[in-house]
């Protein structure tokens, strides 16, 4: 059995959960999630670059784990946790979480296009490894591309974040936790 | 929850009837019925990318992904590990110890080379397969370690060893209407290795090398050669395989496979392939001895 939705120039109704809330879509088959999270659900921060998985702009984490969402159709998301770069900061005071204020304290960021992708990168990555030293963070920003700040700077934050959450889950005083 | 969205274009892939897929004879039916214009979409990393450069324009897609009987992975009673097609290369890379099964690190390793992490959390070893890029590091496993295929279409299942189902660029012996179901290697290879070259961290191989080596008694008694980015497909090297057998060095070992002859094309001279082949070949054969 299967579920048709749509012919190819007729648009289908999609349930998305993206950060936490349940959003209905009408679009068509072809729109990829990227387009679908900016055009439809003006959730911005995910920037497309490349659109073919190059670049990592796009970067959003479905369930939990990082992916481009410029490689997936709105439709592949469905039943899926999306969680994009909005969800980072606190809703009600708009206060950054402690991986975007490290960015800022280390400069990982100048025009701030490839930012959002890095973020919700290293949000992934540092939820399934928090333990993660400076070789495997460099080896993991390889992922996406930046093109004016240099990647010293954004390895430099991720790492001073990893190392803050660490000594933090070592005191026992969790400060803003991580994201999902 | 808020309001539901009508949206506007903003588009690249062309039109697409999309269809998700309940059960694998369901897929395979719909398939049949569909004909050429249908592609299989798993996890997409290759298929949606090219589908947004109109490289690929399927009038259908069928989603298997909710198809999850056919996300596993394990070791089967005759020691061979078995890969359900829908596993991602991501499942496989953090797979814990007792899942892969002593012998098999050389596929676990094999993953920090496709792609970047994003790409491997959606990719699926499935789809590369069905894909058979001449490059990609699941195509090279599989022809070094003389994987089998099990696909399933609508008269039923087909096996192939993976020396016969790969015919060239993106050519395999799948039919449309068929689905990969399963990929089997059928023994372990505890001495194996590969390594490749890209311009690029994560970029398509410019050449990828693998080696499994027969060690006895810390001595090399055989071992299989297979290149990657040299011919339309991934191709065992018998003149290398020759050396070792012979009890030749590494160093032979890989001038033998530099000779497969690689064609240049618009990113660097055949030369510099040959170069990479014997450079990465002998590469693979210190890593298979070392583990």
């Amino acid at each position: 059995m299967n579920d048709t939705n749509g012919r190819s120039d007729d648009v289908q109704l999609l349930t998305l959960h993206v950060n936490g809330t349940q959003h209905e879509v009408i679009t068509e088959p072809r729109r990829t999630l990227v387009d679908v999270l900016r055009h439809d659900l003006r959730l911005t921060g995910a920037h497309v670059g490349c659109e073919h998985g190059i670049c990592g702009a796009c970067t959003v984490l479905v369930d939990g784990l990082p992916a481009r969402a410029c490689l997936m159709f709105a439709a592949q998301a469905e039943g899926a946790a999306i969680t994009t770069v909005e969800s980072l900061a606190d809703p009600d005071t708009g206060e950054l979480n402690d991986l975007q204020r490290a960015f800022t304290e280390h400069h990982a960021l100048q025009c701030g296009f490839c930012t959002p992708g890095f973020l919700m990168l290293a949000q992934g990555f540092l939820a399934r490894q928090p333990e993660a030293d400076r070789e495997e963070i460099k080896e993991i920003v390889a992922s996406n591309l930046c093109r004016c700040t240099g990647y010293q700077s954004i390895v430099e934050a991720i790492d001073s974040c990893a190392r803050t959450r660490r000594a933090q889950r070592a005191a026992g005083t969790e400060g803003t936790p991580p994201c999902n | 929850m808020s309001g539901t969205v009508r949206q506007g274009k903003n588009v690249k892939p062309a039109p697409f009837r999309y269809h998700r897929a309940r059960d694998l004879e369901g897929a395979t039916a719909l398939l049949a019925e569909l004909g050429d214009d249908a592609k299989v979409l798993a996890g997409g990393q290759s298929l949606v990318a090219m589908m947004n450069f109109r490289l690929a324009r399927p009038a259908h897609l069928v989603d298997i992904a909710g198809l999850r009987e056919l996300d596993r992975l394990g070791v089967g009673a005759d020691g061979g590990l078995r890969i359900g097609a829908l596993t991602t290369h991501h499942t496989v890379e953090t797979a814990p110890a007792h899942t892969l099964g002593a012998g098999f690190d050389v596929i676990r390793d094999a993953m920090a080379w496709i792609g970047h992490l994003p790409i491997r959390t959606r990719g699926t070893v499935g789809g590369s397969i069905a894909h058979g890029d001449p490059t990609a590091e699941w195509c090279l496993l599989a022809v070094l370690l003389d994987a089998e295929f099990v696909a399933r279409g609508p008269g039923g299942r087909r096996r192939f060893r993976a020396d016969e189902f790969f015919f060239g660029y993106y050519t395999t012996a799948l039919r449309p209407d068929e689905i990969l179901e399963e990929i089997v290697f059928p023994r372990p290879a505890p001495h194996a290795a590969l390594t490749e070259f890209a311009e690029r961290r994560g970029d398509f191989a410019l050449v990828s090398c693998a080696v499994d080596l027969d060690v006895d008694g810390g001595a090399v008694r055989g071992g299989r050669v297979a290149v990657g980015g040299v011919a339309p497909t991934p191709v065992r090297v018998p003149g290398a395989e020759a050396v070792l057998a012979g009890g030749g060095s590494f160093r032979d070992c890989a001038e033998a496979a530099s000779l497969v002859a690689p064609a240049g094309d618009a990113a660097d001279s055949a030369r510099y392939r040959k170069h990479l082949v014997r450079t990465l070949v002998e590469r693979a054969c210190e890593e298979a001895m070392s583990r």
